[in-house]
């Protein structure tokens, strides 16, 4: 995928038809239009109000109330450190601390060459193997400090397939 | 296949009752969500195909076949409860549960022991005092003393099919309900004290009852998967592992209520359950289980799917059908209930999803059956996931009444590398901490309330003493502070000072006399919130404060952290007389600020140091210590 992916309006149209193009169906329309670009691009959105006739204002209410949306795009590299209680208890922010030195961005921020993503999550229901970081959609559970700055390493030098 | 009657639905019951009693033997792969992580489905993928190479016939569907074949069936499952030591599979009737089955593992269980009919002892739990190997799942201490109702399917049955669901049963409590009374079904719910699982312990049969005695020609069954306590996810592995029960707790509930349409409020961050769920929906109207005149009867019937977004205020009831109207989730007053008026103002029954998976074994076996078990006052059993310092994590039922003790030390097998216990966290964000004092307490709503924390959905984490109480709190605040919908003040506001406060504490700029200001504030909270979220965010700070109060002193008064969690008030140091100079911490030490020799004691460089932890952590002599 590129860095920034071009908006397809099809691709827009054909997810909104799907819900019969139904504004009380937008929680969903969203969360397809993300699982398609990792993220809500602006176009995508205007479209959607087009199609609809929602206000713009309203997608934004939405998007921005419900974590799981992203407005802005996110990284070819997506690291989500779940910060449960589960999690945290087994120390789950110091892996937050120890990425956000190693990828030098804030928890939730992107790097600036679009390739990588810190993200935090609330738990993702694999609690008993905490603390669990998801790397690119992967479950790694018991996670150390440590393995955590190598795997970050060998993906800067993009040693480790997609 | 399309069920016309219940005379269908019971031939073919009958028929996959009789192929599964024809199995010759099963192998059953967790697929829960810890399972998973650590490669079942691979898992599951290599065993078949390994089977197959080596002409070992396999099944992967139950299937009613000729007399004379005993087939090999091998399934996925939900989650089995041991997730600790994942992935679990199960070989049935050897009984023999393995564990850690990693994917590389594949070609040795089919050779030895498919094949070749012998055990394999490294792949069996090892009891940690005696170093025996256990092969029985049910003499395994963590399978001792638990029951299981709404996890009776949940890490037995494949998950994914409804044939091996009816084999077992299914849906006949469906067919019970259909020959009864709605009110007869209302009053056998009733009678059974079953109370609502999502957390309140509402008694379900009475929020059935009014729902009924509301006015209105509409109805809907709402099933309440949003499961949004961080830590918690037994919701999860029933929707993952027992879909069919989950549906069927749902079209009773209807055919109780005289509702026409159902919905289910799934966290967006359980794909699974969201996959599962949705196939057995589409399974069930396929086969007229969901539909128009279901069996035949005159109940009419229909579930659809709603994703949340990931917000926790939408696990709270009038939130969560704002939420599936298609509006941005945020709470109503409770003035009006949602029961007369809830979904498109239309009369609701909402219940959690442990809540549906016990109502068919409610009607099957009897209300009366129910109140025998359990407590008086809180009848049954419940779910639990149990985390954190505990040595074995996973998903457990036991009756109501069982001792906060026997679970943590029984169930649970004491806390982590032996350290000292020091609280259980049970009722997530809305919750508290109850220390070791507590532990004689039974799992029982009305105890838990009166020690100052809550049953909440059924997480339950355990803390040792490396878990710092004020920092915990503030944990619970900080997910609150995003988490509030914004729509009061007090919410909106307390819980941003409180938080602010707790950050002081934390971080040693905290005065005398700020202990009293956050009692304060938090009561205030409490009592002047619109919704739970609000009323119920002081009582980790008010439960930690009430047992932990020292704790919280010596971070006002001594700028420490006891517990060594608080970065800014710690500092790491090797105690030379402990340091055997083993070197693993140097290994472990992100920026490399520990030196030292191979067995002489090494060294932390202040200056270098983040405070990260992982060297304490790896220390397999204690001899990191903090200040
Ligand atoms: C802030 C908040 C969050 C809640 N989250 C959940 C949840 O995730 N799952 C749930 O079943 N109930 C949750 N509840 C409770 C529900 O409002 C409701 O009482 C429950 O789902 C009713 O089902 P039950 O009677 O079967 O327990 C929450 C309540 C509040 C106030
Ligand atoms: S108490 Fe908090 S979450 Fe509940 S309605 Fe008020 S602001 Fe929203
Ligand atoms: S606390 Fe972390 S940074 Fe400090 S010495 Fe230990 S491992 Fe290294
Ligand atoms: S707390 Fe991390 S997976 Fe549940
Ligand atoms: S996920 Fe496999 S035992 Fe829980």
């Amino acid at each position: 995928m590129g860095l920034v992916p071009k908006t397809d309006i099809g691709k827009v149209d054909a997810i909104v038809d799907r819900y019969g193009a139904d504004a009380s169906s937008l929680l969903a329309i969203l969360q397809d239009l993300q699982d398609e670009a990792r993220y809500l691009p602006r176009e995508a959105l205007d479209r959607v109000v087009e199609r609809l006739g929602v206000p713009l204002a309203r997608i934004y209410a939405m998007a921005t109330f419900f974590q799981s949306f992203h407005l802005k795009p996110r990284g070819e590299h997506i690291f989500t450190v779940c910060v449960g209680t589960a999690c945290h208890v087994r120390g789950a922010k110091r892996l937050v601390e120890q990425l956000e030195r190693d990828l030098k961005i804030p928890s939730g921020a992107t790097t600036a060459d679009l390739k990588f993503t810190l993200e935090e999550v609330n738990c993702v229901g694999a609690c008993a193997l905490g603390p669990l970081v998801i790397i690119n959609g992967e479950y790694n559970g018991s996670m150390t400090s440590g393995r955590l700055t190598k795997i970050a390493e060998r993906l800067a030098k993009g040693e480790v397939k997609e | 296949m399309r069920f016309a009657t219940v005379r269908d639905l019971e031939t073919r019951s009958e028929r996959m009752a009789a192929a599964d009693a024809h199995v010759r033997r099963r192998v059953l792969v967790c697929s829960g969500t810890g399972c998973a992580a650590g490669g079942a489905l691979d898992l599951y993928e290599k065993l078949v195909a390994q089977c197959r190479k080596v002409k070992l016939e396999v099944e992967v569907e139950l299937a009613p076949c000729g007399e004379a074949k005993e087939p090999l069936y091998a399934a996925v499952t939900g989650c089995q409860g041991l997730c600790q030591m994942g992935p679990l599979v199960q070989i049935l009737p050897d009984d023999i549960l393995y564990t850690h089955v990693t994917p590389d593992k594949a070609k040795d269980v089919v050779a030895k022991t498919l094949v070749g009919g012998e055990v394999i002892e490294k792949l069996l739990y090892k009891d940690p005092e005696s170093g025996k190997r256990i092969s029985k799942r049910d003499e395994i201490p963590f399978y001792k003393g638990q029951r299981f109702i709404a996890l009776e399917g949940c890490g037995r049955v494949q998950a994914t099919s409804l044939d091996a669901y009816i084999a077992r049963g299914g849906f006949s409590s469906l067919i019970k309900a259909l020959g009864m009374k709605p009110e007869a079904v209302i009053s056998e719910v009733e009678k059974s004290g079953l109370r609502g699982r999502g957390g309140g312990g509402f008694p379900t049969g009475r929020k059935w009852r009014s729902c009924v005695e509301a006015e209105g020609e509409e109805r809907f069954v709402i099933c309440n998967g949003d499961e949004g306590d961080p830590g918690a996810f037994m919701d999860c592995c029933i929707m993952e592992g027992d879909p069919f029960r989950v549906l069927e707790g749902m079209m009773i509930a209807a055919h109780a209520v005289g509702a026409k349409r159902g919905f289910i409020y799934v966290r967006h961050e359980y794909p699974r359950a969201v996959e599962r769920l949705q196939k057995a929906i589409a399974d069930c109207r396929e086969t007229g289980l969901l539909g128009e005149r279901i069996l035949g009867s005159g109940l009419s019937f229909d579930v659809r799917l709603s994703r949340g977004g990931g917000a926790f205020v939408c696990g709270e009831s009038t939130a969560l059908m704002r939420s599936i109207e298609g509006n941005v989730g945020e709470p109503r007053a409770k003035y009006v209930r949602s029961v007369q008026k809830g979904l498109y103002d239309k009369p609701t029954v909402l219940n959690n999803v442990e809540t549906f998976a016990c109502v068919p074994a409610v009607i099957r076996e009897g209300g009366e059956w129910l109140a025998k078990i359990g407590t008086k006052r809180s009848p049954g059993t419940k779910a639990f996931c149990l985390v954190g310092k505990v040595r074995n994590t996973g998903l457990i039922e036991v009756p109501m009444g069982t001792t906060l003790r026997s679970v943590i030390y029984g169930i649970g097998g004491g806390i982590i590398d032996g350290r000292p216990f020091k609280a259980v966290q049970t009722g997530g964000p809305s919750g508290g901490c109850l220390p070791e004092s507590a532990l004689d307490l039974p799992v029982d709503f009305d105890a838990l309330i009166g020690a100052g924390s809550m049953m909440g959905s059924g997480g339950m984490i355990i803390m040792d003493d490396r878990t710092c109480m004020v920092d915990v709190a503030k944990y619970f605040l900080h997910f609150l502070l995003e988490e509030s919908c914004g729509k009061c003040v007090p919410c909106r506001e307390g819980i941003f000072q409180l938080h602010a406060m707790l950050e002081a504490m934390s971080t040693g700029r905290s005065q005398a006399g700020d202990l009293e200001k956050v009692r304060r504030l938090a009561e205030d909270i409490a009592a002047s919130s619109l919704c739970g979220l609000g009323k119920s965010a002081p009582n980790p700070v008010l439960s930690t404060l009430r047992y932990f109060e020292a704790e919280y002193r010596a971070h006002i008064e001594n700028h420490k952290c006891p517990a060594g969690v608080c970065r800014e008030l710690t500092t790491f140091q090797i105690d030379k007389d402990k340091c055997t100079g083993c070197m693993v911490c140097v290994k472990a030490c992100p920026p490399e600020a520990i030196t030292g020799e191979k067995k002489k004691p090494h060294a932390i460089d202040e200056a270098k140091c983040t405070r990260c932890g992982a060297c304490r952590t790896v220390c397999g002599y204690d001899a990191v210590q903090t200040r």
